[in-house]
């Protein structure tokens, strides 16, 4: 809401001296923020000039301009003329300036800017030499000086409805020195979209006693009448079965005069309102819509048909609003319609979608002499709707959706026809249509005790009633502890004792709200699963990967870049209506799928190693119910079932960790030439998170998209939950995204890793008799895994068995075809004794004649 | 060595001795040392033959010159052993010294890896809270529209349900969103957890702005929430003055100015005092926050008339940039490592 200081003047009492800015936050502490600020942008000098002579002069380029003689006042006028370039007729005192408009003669009085002003945009003013002579100024168009669009000519200050003397300062004249605040009004409270609203608030704020000029008890208004223009309200099908409208006010104002103009004063306030004026009528009903906050309409009488009817649009019916755009209407559009007599149901033309837009058929126009004033109430979900349907918000709309004070129209019907009489020169007919009628006031009950158990102030009962009485409530006390509260009816926001709760903190003023740290209660720290993550993210860090967090949106060409099988799970995505990019429409459901973009992203900043990990949510689509989702409305409590489809309703959403190392895993230095990431390295940090975490996690070969077929390893873990994959990118995949040859990544769900039990038992203590270190090499099939080798032997070996080093893999010319050779070394420890060689020489033996038998394991000698 | 010392001759005897010590100090090599050592205490050194040269003397004899050789020779060892090891010392130091390396030299042969500072702000919030007694929820980023708005008193058709940029699921009627703050985990709190509740809930949110130097359509939020029987907005207020000295430094505190959201009454905006804003100490914007609205609380079955409480919401992006001075949000998007890089494991 702007608001031009000057005509918030009109109504409170606002020193001439306020510094504004400190206004500005004396607003923003009673909940109105400031947006932004329009302060004065020309300095002088700016001066009432009368042009004494003018001669127009045509020049080679085909222009003709006006060579003018202007009387600037004594203090700007120079006595002589320059000789070498004389100005027009008798020389006087005067100016000579330059002007190519042609909308004014001799003895005009217009606003000349003389050298050393500047105008808005910083544009200084000098005199200069321009078609042959020295312009000492200039003659300013509207544009020029900030005050509107027009810039077909100069101002003559008569056009305005203005005089002056020659000299005069036009700055105070035309009110360029006035400041314009824009303060934002939050959704709730729809009556500071008002002069009226915004008066209140600042005479509560100052102490001031406020007058009501859109009091229905104190401003003229005009009483109903049996031959007022006809109107019916004919709503078929409202809205949670509130009526779409439950007032109309309508006024009749005839003889206008089609050619009066708008008068100065108001152009220039609506203009500072942020509007534009457009003509005399309109520009009516603009006004009053700012200063008291009801959206009114007019409608030229003539074009108009026999009566006016509000109704619902029937669905597809077309209609094109005044900003010439034709829409299609739902069966929840309101309208506004006439119809001639002797129709009835739906005939005449639609005038108006109600509330939001008129249409071009019955407006004012440059020919209208008789006018109907309309002053509805609307239902502000009706119009919500309509305006969010064809996302079409106007300034009525604006205010509907925010609530109108429902008694304003009959007031501001008559504000307006008031204002159009004295401007226009019309006659406001006594016939009055009023269909419908306010509503009873709401009064609430409220404890003086609660304000201040909830706001943490001790209020005095007067104090309450006080604050209560300047927002524009009635109070009255009810017992010594409660008073009963009339709310005042522009208050639609207020429902409840918590609104009033609000009010009276707010105009009381937060900043005496003291502050208070509260004991809570003993909590149970970080959960498990936060520790968990904690835990993986640093060690991951500590491993030398950098987080990042990329967005999470994706399509299905990612999925084919991945190489994901047409029936993979992870093609189960999450789909956006209204996604940022129609090329990303769909949730990852993986972290993989977007992670990868990112390591292309540094790589092409010139980082040739990147190691990254995220941590986060990824979703499915998988298992998601079908149909519409539950629906309930605020304050309803869910029963428990309702709650489960409530939950039932949204989808899974794990909590994955993904890596990737492009390049190298070693770095390349002074120490040597670094070592490329192979798949291991991943699959030792999968190996590592399960481990700092308590938990082995069995490898098992995969073939898994996007993986190598042949490089990629599963994690399973005790209870067989997959905890993830790891190892090198499918070349294919490689390429396809753009990353490095032989990339290596994982991921996993850590859902699953904290769904496992801890199987880990204390065994007693740790024996300090010494070792027996045994080492063998076993010749085995190529296709062996190690792990499963490895667990043979480990059984075989029993319980002395400490510890199993893999330490050598050999393939190659001494072993046949098909074999390859892996050693080990078993690390034997007793609790009780010292093993002596033949005892563990055997356990060895033991071991390899298992890996014999199940595999067979021949050793190598 | 020809002259046969005599064992009885104490000058003689002496002579010998100052002779060694010499020898021994003039060494300056353990190669000459041991020489000298050789000269003056091997079989063929002077106080080695009178040492042989006792057993032929008289009987009276041998005790005096027994005397005189015996500690003779223990002065001439004492004094080679001290120079053994200050020679040995000087050895073993230049060895050092020829052993030393450039440790200038790079060493960064293992990657450096780093957490993103959004996640470390959001632990260190979550800690300070945690040390307070409270807990910190979560919930799921693609959300139910019930519990991102009908349950937080958003209606059907709130105005304030517009001012919020939503990404909807498809298809709409599903009534899924991607949750566009973390409120609604205040909610499934309410629910899951009952009253009395004290929880922060940081996490991921989503609206429909462009990434442009100060919006990211993915951003991050911290939410709070305490219920319990005559939670005041006092307590509101000394809570994020608490908060505010944890992440901004103990001259901080914060303000409340009026404002509107559904699901508090009275709703506040709050600022924060910075000491270290750009262009000196100031006020500044950091989040919205209030009186839980009653229907919030019947939404979640808890009675308004015996609990309330206040919630408080901020975002971790804008607090983060303020605080590290980070004027480009693409910086804190785009994860360039070269960003997470200069924060390591600390924010």
């Amino acid at each position: 809401m702007r608001v031009p200081l000057n005509w918030l003047a009109d109504y409170v009492d606002l020193p001439a001296d306020t510094d504004p800015h400190a206004l500005a936050a004396e607003f923003a502490s009673i909940g109105l923020e400031e947006e932004d600020f329009f302060g004065p942008e020309i300095t002088g000098p700016l001066v009432v000039g009368r042009v004494l002579e003018l001669v127009k002069e045509e020049h080679s380029n085909g222009k003709t301009v006006n060579w003018c003689r202007v009387n600037v006042g004594p203090e700007y006028n120079e006595d002589l003329d320059d000789p070498k370039d004389p100005q027009p007729g008798e020389e006087r005192p005067s100016r000579g300036i330059i002007c190519g408009a042609h909308n004014f003669e001799a003895g005009d009085l217009i606003v000349a800017c003389l050298p050393g002003a500047v105008l808005p945009g910083d544009f200084k003013i000098a005199a200069r030499k321009t078609y042959g002579h020295k312009s000492d100024g200039m003659i300013c168009s509207a544009k020029e000086l900030g005050l509107g669009e027009d810039h077909s000519g100069i101002i003559v200050l008569s056009d305005l409805g203005l005089t002056g003397e020659p000299g005069d300062d036009a700055i105070a004249l035309l009110g360029l020195d006035q400041v314009t605040l824009d303060v934002n009004v939050t959704p709730d409270r729809g009556y500071q979209l008002s002069m009226r609203g915004i008066g209140r608030e600042y005479a509560q704020m100052k102490g001031q006693t406020f007058t009501d000029i859109g009091s229905a008890e104190v401003a003229p208004t005009n009483a109903a009448t049996d031959d007022g223009y006809p109107v019916s309200v004919e709503d078929n099908n409202p809205i949670n079965e509130v009526a779409g409208c439950d007032q109309f006010t309508a006024l009749q104002v005839t003889g206008l005069d089609p050619q009066a103009k708008t008068p100065f004063w108001m152009q220039r306030r609506l203009q500072q309102a942020g509007m534009r004026p457009i003509s005399l009528t309109v520009d009516v009903t603009n006004y009053v819509m700012l200063e008291l906050g009801q959206p009114l309409h007019a409608y030229d009488t003539a074009l108009l048909g026999d009566e006016i009817v509000v109704r619902r649009a029937t669905a597809g019916e077309k209609f094109t609003t005044l900003d010439d755009v034709e829409r299609t209407l739902d069966a929840e559009d309101l309208l506004i319609t006439d119809r001639s007599a002797g129709e009835t149901g739906k005939g005449g033309k639609i005038i108006g979608l109600a509330g939001v837009m008129g249409g071009a058929d019955v407006e004012v126009n440059d020919q209208t002499t008789d006018v109907v004033i309309e002053a509805a109430h609307f239902d502000p979900i009706s119009i919500a709707r309509t305006s969010r349907r064809h996302k079409l918000s106007s300034e009525a709309s604006r205010r509907f959706e925010r609530g109108v004070d429902p008694k304003l129209g009959p007031v501001a019907a008559r504000r307006c026809a008031d204002l159009l009489v004295e401007l226009g020169g019309g006659t406001l007919s006594p016939a009055t249509t009023q269909v419908g009628q306010a509503p009873e006031p709401t009064i609430l009950d409220l404890k003086v005790a609660r304000v201040a158990s909830l706001v943490g102030i001790d209020y005095s009962i007067d104090e309450v009633t006080s604050l209560l009485e300047g927002i524009g409530a009635t109070v009255a006390a009810k017992d010594e502890e409660t008073v009963s509260v009339t709310v005042p009816s522009w208050r639609t926001d207020i429902t409840d004792d918590v609104d009033l709760i609000e009010e009276v903190a707010r105009t009381g003023g937060y900043d005496r709200i003291p502050s208070v740290q509260p004991a809570a209660r003993a909590g149970n720290g970080l959960t498990v699963a936060q520790k968990t993550r904690r835990r993986i993210s640093n060690l991951l860090a500590a491993d030398g990967f950098t987080e990042v967090l990329s967005y999470p949106f994706t399509n299905d060409k990612r999925d084919d870049q991945l190489r994901l099988e047409a029936d993979d799970v992870r093609r189960k995505h999450v789909r956006l209506a209204n996604p940022m990019s129609e090329d990303l429409p769909l949730m990852r459901t993986n972290l993989l799928s977007t992670l990868v973009d990112l390591v292309v992203r540094n790589q092409g900043r010139g980082a040739k190693d990147v190691a990254l990990f995220e941590a986060g949510l990824v979703s499915t689509s998988a298992g998601l119910p079908e149909g519409p989702g539950p629906r309930h409305l605020p304050g309803y409590h869910p029963s428990d079932d309702e709650l489960e489809a409530i939950y039932a309703s949204v989808p899974a959403q794990p909590y994955h960790y993904a890596g990737i190392i492009a390049g190298n895993a070693e770095l390349p230095g002074v120490w040597g030439k670094g070592r490329k990431a192979e798949a291991t390295d991943v699959i030792d940090t999968v190996r590592r998170i399960a481990a700092v975490n308590g938990l082995e996690a069995t490898v098992e070969a995969d073939q898994i998209a996007p993986w190598h077929p042949g490089r990629a390893a599963k994690f399973v873990l005790a209870d067989g939950q997959v905890l993830g994959h790891a190892g090198e990118l499918h070349p294919k995949v490689c390429e396809n995204l753009g990353l490095p040859a032989r990339t290596v990544a994982f991921e996993i769900d850590l859902d699953a890793l904290l769904a496992q039990d801890d199987l880990r038992a204390w065994d007693g203590a740790l024996s300090t008799y010494p070792v027996s270190r045994q080492d063998v090499a076993l010749i085995v099939d190529a296709d062996l895994p190690t792990q499963t080798l490895a667990a043979t032997l480990r059984e075989g070996a029993g319980e002395e068995l400490e510890l199993l080093e893999t330490f050598d893999l050999y393939t190659g010319d001494q072993l046949p075809e098909g074999k390859k050779s892996l050693a080990f070394r078993l690390t034997f420890r007793a609790p009780d004794r010292t093993l002596k060689a033949d005892e563990a020489s055997a356990m060895r033996e033991a071991a390899t004649k298992l890996a014999a038998e199940r595999h067979g394991a021949e050793v190598r000698s | 060595m020809t002259d046969q010392l005599d064992p009885l001759d104490e000058s003689a005897v002496k002579q010998a001795v100052d002779a060694a010590l010499k020898a021994f100090t003039d060494a300056t090599t353990l190669d000459e040392l041991k020489q000298a050592k050789i000269d003056h205490t091997g079989d063929k050194a002077p106080l080695a033959l009178a040492n042989r040269a006792i057993g032929s003397l008289d009987k009276a004899d041998k005790a005096a010159a027994g005397k005189i050789v015996g500690k003779s020779r223990g002065a001439v060892k004492q004094a080679h052993d001290a120079r053994l090891a200050e020679l040995e010392a000087e050895r073993d130091a230049a060895v050092l010294i020829e052993e030393a390396i450039d440790v200038t030299l790079p060493t960064d042969r293992r990657r450096l890896g780093a957490r993103h500072p959004l996640s470390l702000i959001q632990e260190q919030a979550a800690d300070y809270f945690v040390g307070l007694g409270w807990e910190v929820a979560e919930g799921p980023e693609i959300e139910s529209e019930w519990l991102n708005f009908d349950a937080l008193n958003f209606g059907p058709d709130h105005p304030a349900r517009q001012m919020q940029d939503t990404f909807f699921v498809d298809p709409p009627e599903a009534g899924l969103v991607l949750r566009t703050h973390t409120s609604p985990v205040q909610s499934r709190s309410l629910l899951e957890r009952g009253v009395p509740l004290y929880v922060v809930c940081p996490g991921k949110t989503f609206r429909t702005d462009e990434l442009d130097a100060t919006h990211t359509p993915v951003f991050h939020q911290i939410e709070g929430i305490a219920i319990d029987k005559g939670l005041t907005m006092a307590n509101l207020q000394g809570t994020l003055d608490g908060f505010a000295r944890e992440m901004f430094g103990p001259e901080s505190k914060t303000r409340l100015r009026p404002s509107f959201f559904p699901f508090t009454e009275p709703s506040a905006e709050m600022d924060f005092w910075f000491p270290n804003k750009v262009g000196g100490p100031g006020w500044i914007e950091w989040g919205g926050c209030g009186m839980v609205h009653p229907n919030v609380l019947r939404a979640a079955g808890i009675d308004p008339d015996v609990y309330q409480g206040f919630a408080f919401g901020m975002g971790i992006e804008r607090t983060l940039m303020l605080r590290e001075g980070i004027n480009d949000m693409h910086d804190m998007v785009e994860g360039d490592v070269r960003f997470s890089a200069r924060f390591g494991m600390k924010a």
